[in-house]
C-alpha cells in the first residue's frame, strides 16, 4: 500500500500500463508539453516521447475519431478530454461511432479505448465548463462508463479500461484530483460493472459514484460516530454495465434508499436507479426513494449560487435523516 | 477483343456494380431489402478507378453509398446482396446493412452512415499505421456535401500536421441529397480546400476510369510516403439520392447530359467490343447478380438468440441481456 | 362506475383469494348474477354482483388474494367499458359513491340494490408496511400511520402486530432443500393463526375423564335398528355425545361462555361446533340449538354438515356462532388426545374411541366394558379446574345413564 493522491494514482498506471504496453499511447490536448490541464500527465512526455504522448490540435471530434480508428487497427489510445463537457464536440464519435463499430459489423472488430475525462462543478468555472453529463453515455450500449470515487478505485478502474477490448469511459472528478487514500502497489484490475459496499450498514441504503459516493461515505461516518446512524453506503464505480443486483440486495435490507448525484434530477442516473429499486425491492420500501441532485439550472459563477445549486453534505445529510424520519427510525 | 486486358476488367467491374445495383433496386422495390438503399449508379468509373490504386493491404473506410467499392475491393457480390437482406451470411452478418458494410479480411473498415463520420476514424486508423511504421495506406471515401463538416476540417488538419498516409477521396457526384455542390460550398473546386492544410489537392473526371486510376495511384504513393492528399472525382449520379428518392429536382435537361456521360456506356463505347463479346459479358454478370440474389435469398435471417452476441468484445459481469418486454428482475410466481 | 372490494364472506376473514372470475372483462353483469367464487378462511363462496354494469376491469386476477375492503373489480355503465381507471381512482370514487340509482325496469323487484360492503379508503401505506400486514395478519384499517402524511410505516405494523398477541416469527425451514415447497391452502394458513393465537393466549388447562359405554351402546343398537327400520339417518356415538354435552352445558352456563374483552359472555344458545377434517385444513359446521334438538335431528344434521364441508360448500352461516366445540377422533382408534380451544369459546371437548377394556367392576371381578375416554380443553381465564371437573362428572353420568340423554 502506498498513500497517493487520486491524479498520482492515474498518473502512475498511466505510466505503468505504457510501460507494459507499447499499444498503449495518449492523445489529447495540452496533455504533453503542458503536462495536462490538470496534471494527470505530468511526466509522461519526457519519459515516452511524441509518439506514445500525442499532443493535439483543439479538434475533439477529430482526435476522438482518430483514437477511435487508431484502436480499430489494434492499438489501444487512452484519451484525455479536457473536461466532459468538452466531450459534447466528440459526441458523434462517441456514440455513433466508438459505442456501435463492434455491434454494428457483427463483432469483427472492437475498439479497445479509453476516454479520460473530468467532471465536476464546485469551481466557479460557469455552466458550460461544470457539467456532468457521464449520463449521456451511460445510456448508450456498447460503452462501458466507470466512475471511480477513491485513488484506489482510480488505479484498479483504469488498469481495467485500459485492457478491456471495448471503449470506456474513465470518468474522473476535479473535487477528488486532490484527495488521498491508500492504493495497493499490485497489479490487479476491478471488475468493471460491479458496485461496492463502501460502508456496510442496516438503517438506509446511500448510493452514489465518483464525487457523491466519496461524499455520501464521509456523511455516512460522520453520522455513525456521532448519533449511532448505520447507513449501508454504495459506490456504484460503473455506471454501464449498472450493477443492479448490489443495489437491490442492499435495499431489501435497509427497506430505504437516498440516490446521491451531481447531475440534474429529470432523467438522471439516479431515476434510473429508483426505478431499479422499484422493479426489484418495491415490497421491501418502507419509504420512497430519496434523490439528491443539482439545482436544474446551468450552474452559476457566483459562489453564492453555485454552491446552493450543488448537492453539499448538509443536503446529504438531511436526505438521510428525512428518509429515516419517514421510516420511523429517527425523530 | 482490341482493349488492353486491364481496362477491360474495369469494365467488367464497372458492369456488375451498375448491373448489381439495378437489381439492388429492384429487390427494394420488392421489399427484399429494408431501411434505405443508396447506389453508385453513374459512379462506376470513380469507383473502380480509386479502388484499383490500392493494395490488398491497404484500409478502405467509405460512407453508405458503397455497395461498389465493396464489390470492387474482391468481396463477393453474394455477401453484399445478403447485407442489403439483412442475412447471416452479409458481410456484417445482417447487423449493418445497405449503409454499413464492413469486412475486416478485406480489410474494407466499414461504411458509415453518419456523413463524414469515417473522416476522424480514417484518419486514426492512418495514425495507427505511421505508430507501427508499416507501409500501408488508408483511402477514406467523402461525398462532396461532406466538405462542409467540422470532421473534414479537423481530420484533414490532423493527417496534414502529423504527415499521416491517407487519400481523402472525395467522390463529387455533384450532389449532397438534392443540394447541389454550388448551393452548399463556398469554394465549389472542392480539392482547392487542400491547400488550407498545405496538403496535395487534385480533381478529375469523374467518369473516366483511367484517369481516375492515374491520379489515384499518384495520390497512394503520395501518401506512402507520409503526404496526405485530397482528390475529388467528379462524376454524376444517375438516380436519386437513394432507391426511393424521384430526383425531381433535377431537370429534364440534366438528366439527359447524365445519360450522355454514363461512364458504363462510354467505357464501352471506348473499348469497341463486338456485340457477341457484349452479350458475353453481360451474361457472365448477369449470372454473378442472379448468383448473389439466390445466395442471398437463401440466407438465414439472423437467429434472435444471436442478438446480445456482439454487446461487448470484453464481456462484464451486470450487462444486461433483456428484451422488450421482459422484467428487470424475475416476477415471484410467473 | 362503482367499484367491488373484496367482500367479507366469513366472520374471521381477513383476505379472501378469488377462485373463479364468472365474468369477463367487458362483459355484462345483472344484479344478482355470480360475479365471481371467492375462497374465504372458511369456505368457497359465490359472490353475487350487488349493481347492473359492465365488468369494466379486472383488479384481482385468478388465484390472487386480496384483503377484505380492496378493490377486486370495477363495473361501470356500458360507457366505461373501456374505461382504464386506475385501482386507486376506482377506489376513491367508491369511497364517496352514493347507493346507485334504482334501474328502471326493476323498479318492482323487491331486491334492494345496494352496496353492503362498507366504503373503505385506501390506505396509505409503504410496499414494506403492506407485505409486513399480510404475513402478520395485520388489518391495515386498523393502524394508525405514522409516517409521512400519516402513512403507515412498518414500525406501525409491528407495533399493531405487538398490541394484539404476539406472532412469533414463523419458523423458515432453512439449509433444507431436500423437500419440496407446497402453498398452504388459505384455509389452513387462517384456521392456523387462529389456533396458535388461542394457543398461546389462552391458558389451556385439560382434564379427562371416562365413561363406561355399555348402556349407550346397548340403546343406539336398539335405536339404530328402528331408525332403519323407518328409513330415517343412523345415530352416531359422536351424536349422543353431542346431545349429552349439549344437555350438560345447560347445567354449566360459565362452560358454555366466551371471553369478550373483560368480559364473559354466557350464551343463551348452546350452539355445538363439530370438527371437520377435510383436505387442506379444518372446518367446524356447528349445531345450533343442540339442546332443543332430538339425537335424531342431531345425526342428520351432522350428516349433511360434514359432507357439505368435505364438499367446500358450507355457508357462513352454518359456520358461524359455535359456543362449544367437540373434537372427535375416536374413528381413527385415538383413545385419548387434546384439542386446542376454538376461540373465544371457553371450552373444547377431545373424544376419544369406544373400546372394550378390562375393567374392576365393584364386586372386585373383572370384565370386558366398553369404555371412552374424553379430554375437556378448557380457558383457564374463564374456568377453574373444579368447573371442568364437575360438567366432566355431569357428562359422564349422562354417558352412563343414556336414556337421560334422549329422554
Amino acid at each position: 500500500m502506498t498513500v497517493m493522491s487520486y491524479r498520482q494514482a492515474i498518473n502512475e498506471t498511466l505510466r505503468a500500463e505504457m510501460h507494459r504496453d507499447d499499444r498503449v499511447f495518449l492523445i489529447g490536448e495540452e496533455i504533453g508539453v503542458f503536462e495536462g490541464s490538470y496534471k494527470i500527465t505530468a511526466g509522461l512526455l519526457a519519459e515516452f516521447g511524441e509518439r506514445r504522448v500525442r499532443d493535439t490540435p483543439i479538434s475533439e471530434e477529430g482526435f476522438t475519431g482518430a483514437a477511435i480508428g487508431a484502436a480499430m487497427l489494434g492499438l489501444r489510445p487512452v484519451v484525455e478530454l479536457m473536461t466532459i463537457n468538452f466531450s459534447l464536440l466528440a459526441l458523434d464519435q462517441i456514440v455513433n461511432h466508438a459505442a456501435k463499430i463492434h455491434g454494428m459489423f457483427g463483432g469483427q472488430r472492437s475498439v479497445p479505448m479509453v476516454i479520460r475525462t473530468p467532471g465536476g462543478g464546485g469551481q466557479q468555472l460557469g455552466a458550460t465548463h461544470s457539467q456532468n453529463v457521464e449520463l449521456y453515455y451511460a445510456f448508450v450500449p456498447g460503452l462501458k462508463v466507470v466512475a471511480p470515487s477513491n485513488p484506489a478505485d482510480a488505479k484498479a478502474l483504469l488498469l481495467a479500461a485500459i485492457r478491456d477490448d471495448d471503449p470506456v469511459l474513465f470518468l474522473e472528478n476535479l473535487a477528488l484530483y486532490n484527495t488521498k487514500g491508500d492504493v495497493p502497489d499490485d497489479d490487479v484490475p476491478a471488475e468493471i460493472g460491479r458496485a461496492a459496499v463502501t460502508r456496510a450498514g442496516s438503517d438506509i441504503t446511500v448510493i452514489g459514484y465518483s464525487r457523491m459516493a466519496s461524499l455520501g461515505l464521509a456523511v455516512a461516518e460522520e453520522l455513525a460516530a456521532r448519533e449511532g446512524i448505520d447507513a449501508e453506503v454504495l459506490d456504484l464505480r460503473s455506471l454501464r454495465p449498472l450493477d443492479r443486483e448490489t443495489i437491490v440486495r442492499s435495499v431489501r435490507k435497509t427497506h430505504a434508499a437516498v440516490v446521491l448525484e451531481d447531475d440534474w434530477l429529470t432523467y438522471g442516473i439516479g431515476a434510473e436507479i429508483a426505478a431499479t429499486i422499484s422493479d426489484g425491492a418495491f415490497d421491501q420500501l418502507d419509504a420512497p426513494v430519496r434523490r439528491v441532485a443539482m439545482a436544474e439550472v446551468p450552474l452559476p459563477y457566483a459562489k453564492s449560487l453555485e454552491s446552493a445549486a450543488l448537492p453539499s453534505a448538509g443536503d446529504v445529510e438531511t436526505a438521510i435523516r428525512q428518509t429515516l424520519a419517514a421510516v420511523g427510525r429517527l425523530r | 477483343m482490341s482493349a488492353p486486358p486491364g481496362l477491360l476488367g474495369h469494365y467488367r467491374q464497372m458492369l456488375l456494380i451498375r448491373r448489381f445495383e439495378e437489381r439492388a433496386a429492384r429487390a427494394y422495390t420488392e421489399a427484399k431489402i429494408g431501411g434505405y438503399c443508396h447506389l453508385n449508379l453513374g459512379e462506376e468509373a470513380t469507383v473502380v478507378g480509386l479502388m484499383s490504386a490500392l493494395d490488398p493491404s491497404d484500409y478502405v473506410f467509405t460512407n453508405y453509398r458503397e455497395h461498389g467499392y465493396a464489390i470492387a475491393r474482391g468481396i463477393d457480390p453474394s455477401r453484399v446482396m445478403a447485407e442489403l437482406y439483412g442475412r447471416s451470411d452479409g458481410v456484417s452478418k445482417g447487423w449493418g446493412g445497405s449503409m454499413h458494410l464492413f469486412d475486416a479480411q478485406a480489410r474494407l473498415l466499414g461504411g458509415y452512415g453518419i456523413v463524414g463520420g469515417q473522416l476522424p476514424l480514417a484518419t486514426g486508423a492512418a495514425l495507427a499505421i505511421a505508430y507501427r511504421g508499416g507501409p500501408e495506406i488508408v483511402m477514406c471515401h467523402l461525398g462532396d456535401g461532406t466538405t462542409n463538416i467540422g470532421a473534414f476540417h479537423e481530420s484533414l488538419n490532423l493527417a496534414a500536421l502529423w504527415k499521416l498516409p491517407i487519400v481523402f477521396a472525395v467522390v463529387n457526384n455533384q450532389l449532397g441529397m438534392g443540394t447541389t455542390v454550388e448551393m452548399s460550398s463556398a469554394e465549389p473546386e472542392l480539392h482547392k480546400r487542400a491547400a488550407a492544410y498545405r496538403m496535395y489537392g487534385e480533381r478529375v473526371d469523374g467518369n473516366d476510369v483511367v484517369a481516375v486510376q492515374e491520379s489515384a495511384v499518384r495520390a497512394v504513393a503520395m501518401a506512402r510516403e507520409g503526404r496526405p492528399v485530397l482528390l475529388e472525382a467528379v462524376s454524376g449520379r444517375l438516380r436519386g439520392h437513394s432507391v426511393v428518392d424521384p430526383a425531381a429536382y433535377r431537370t429534364k435537361e440534366e438528366v439527359a447530359e447524365l445519360r450522355a456521360a454514363d461512364p458504363v456506356l462510354a467505357l464501352g463505347d471506348q473499348l469497341r467490343l463486338s456485340a457477341e463479346d457484349l452479350e458475353q459479358l453481360e451474361q457472365s454478370v448477369a449470372a454473378e447478380v442472379g448468383a448473389a440474389i439466390a445466395f442471398a435469398d437463401a440466407s438465414a435471417a439472423p437467429d434472435v438468440k444471436t442478438l446480445f452476441d456482439y454487446n461487448y468484445a470484453t464481456p462484464v459481469p451486470n450487462d444486461l441481456n433483456r428484451l422488450p418486454g421482459q422484467p428487470l428482475f424475475a416476477v415471484a410466481g410467473a | 362506475m362503482s367499484t367491488i372490494l373484496m367482500p367479507r364472506l366469513s366472520d374471521t376473514m381477513e383476505t379472501g383469494v378469488v377462485v373463479t372470475w364468472h365474468k369477463q372483462t367487458g362483459e355484462m353483469v345483472e344484479a344478482g348474477e355470480i360475479l365471481a367464487d371467492i375462497e374465504t378462511d372458511k369456505a368457497v363462496m359465490e359472490y353475487e354482483a350487488y349493481e347492473s354494469g359492465v365488468l369494466g376491469r379486472i383488479l384481482v386476477a385468478e388465484g390472487e388474494e386480496a384483503a377484505i375492503g380492496q378493490p377486486i373489480a370495477v363495473i361501470g355503465d356500458e360507457e366505461d367499458a373501456d374505461d382504464a381507471a386506475a385501482p386507486d381512482e376506482a377506489a376513491e370514487s367508491q369511497a364517496s359513491a352514493s347507493p346507485p340509482p334504482a334501474q328502471s325496469g326493476t323498479v318492482d323487484d323487491a331486491v334492494q340494490t345496494s352496496v353492503v360492503v362498507p366504503a373503505m379508503e385506501r390506505m396509505p401505506a409503504s410496499p414494506l408496511a403492506r407485505r409486513d400486514a399480510a404475513e402478520l395478519g395485520v388489518d391495515l384499517t386498523q393502524v394508525v400511520g405514522t409516517g409521512p402524511g400519516e402513512r403507515i410505516i412498518r414500525a406501525d405494523v409491528r407495533a399493531a402486530a405487538q398490541a394484539t398477541p404476539a406472532e412469533p416469527e414463523t419458523p423458515v425451514a432453512q439449509e433444507q432443500n431436500d423437500g419440496e415447497e407446497v402453498p398452504l391452502s388459505l384455509l389452513r394458513r387462517t384456521s392456523g393463526k387462529r389456533l396458535a393465537d388461542s394457543a398461546r393466549t389462552a391458558p389451556h388447562f385439560y382434564l379427562t375423564a371416562s365413561a363406561d359405554l355399555e348402556n349407550l351402546v346397548d340403546l343406539r343398537f336398539e335405536l339404530n335398528a328402528q331408525l332403519t327400520e323407518a328409513g330415517r339417518q343412523k345415530v352416531s356415538i359422536n351424536d349422543l355425545v353431542i346431545r349429552a354435552c349439549a344437555l350438560t352445558l345447560r347445567q354449566h352456563p360459565d362452560v358454555n361462555s366466551s371471553l369478550s374483552g373483560h368480559n364473559l359472555l354466557r350464551h343463551h344458545d348452546i350452539n355445538i361446533g363439530v370438527a371437520v377434517a377435510i383436505d387442506d385444513g379444518l372446518l367446524v359446521p356447528v349445531i345450533r340449538n343442540a339442546d332443543h334438538k332430538s339425537v335424531g335431528v342431531i345425526a342428520e344434521e351432522s350428516a349433511a354438515l360434514a359432507v357439505r364441508a368435505r364438499q367446500r360448500q358450507l355457508t357462513t352461516d352454518e359456520m358461524a356462532g359455535g359456543t362449544f366445540t367437540i373434537s372427535n377422533l375416536g374413528m381413527y382408534g385415538v383413545e385419548q388426545f387434546t384439542a386446542i380451544i376454538n376461540p373465544p369459546q371457553a371450552a373444547i371437548l377431545a373424544v376419544g374411541a369406544s373400546r372394550r377394556e378390562a375393567v374392576v367392576l365393584d364386586d372386585g371381578s373383572l370384565a370386558a366394558r366398553t369404555r371412552m375416554r374424553y379430554t375437556l380443553s378448557a380457558d383457564h381465564r374463564i374456568l377453574n379446574g373444579a368447573d371442568g371437573a364437575r360438567f366432566l362428572a355431569d357428562l359422564t353420568h349422562l354417558l352412563e345413564h343414556p336414556w337421560l340423554i334422549i329422554a
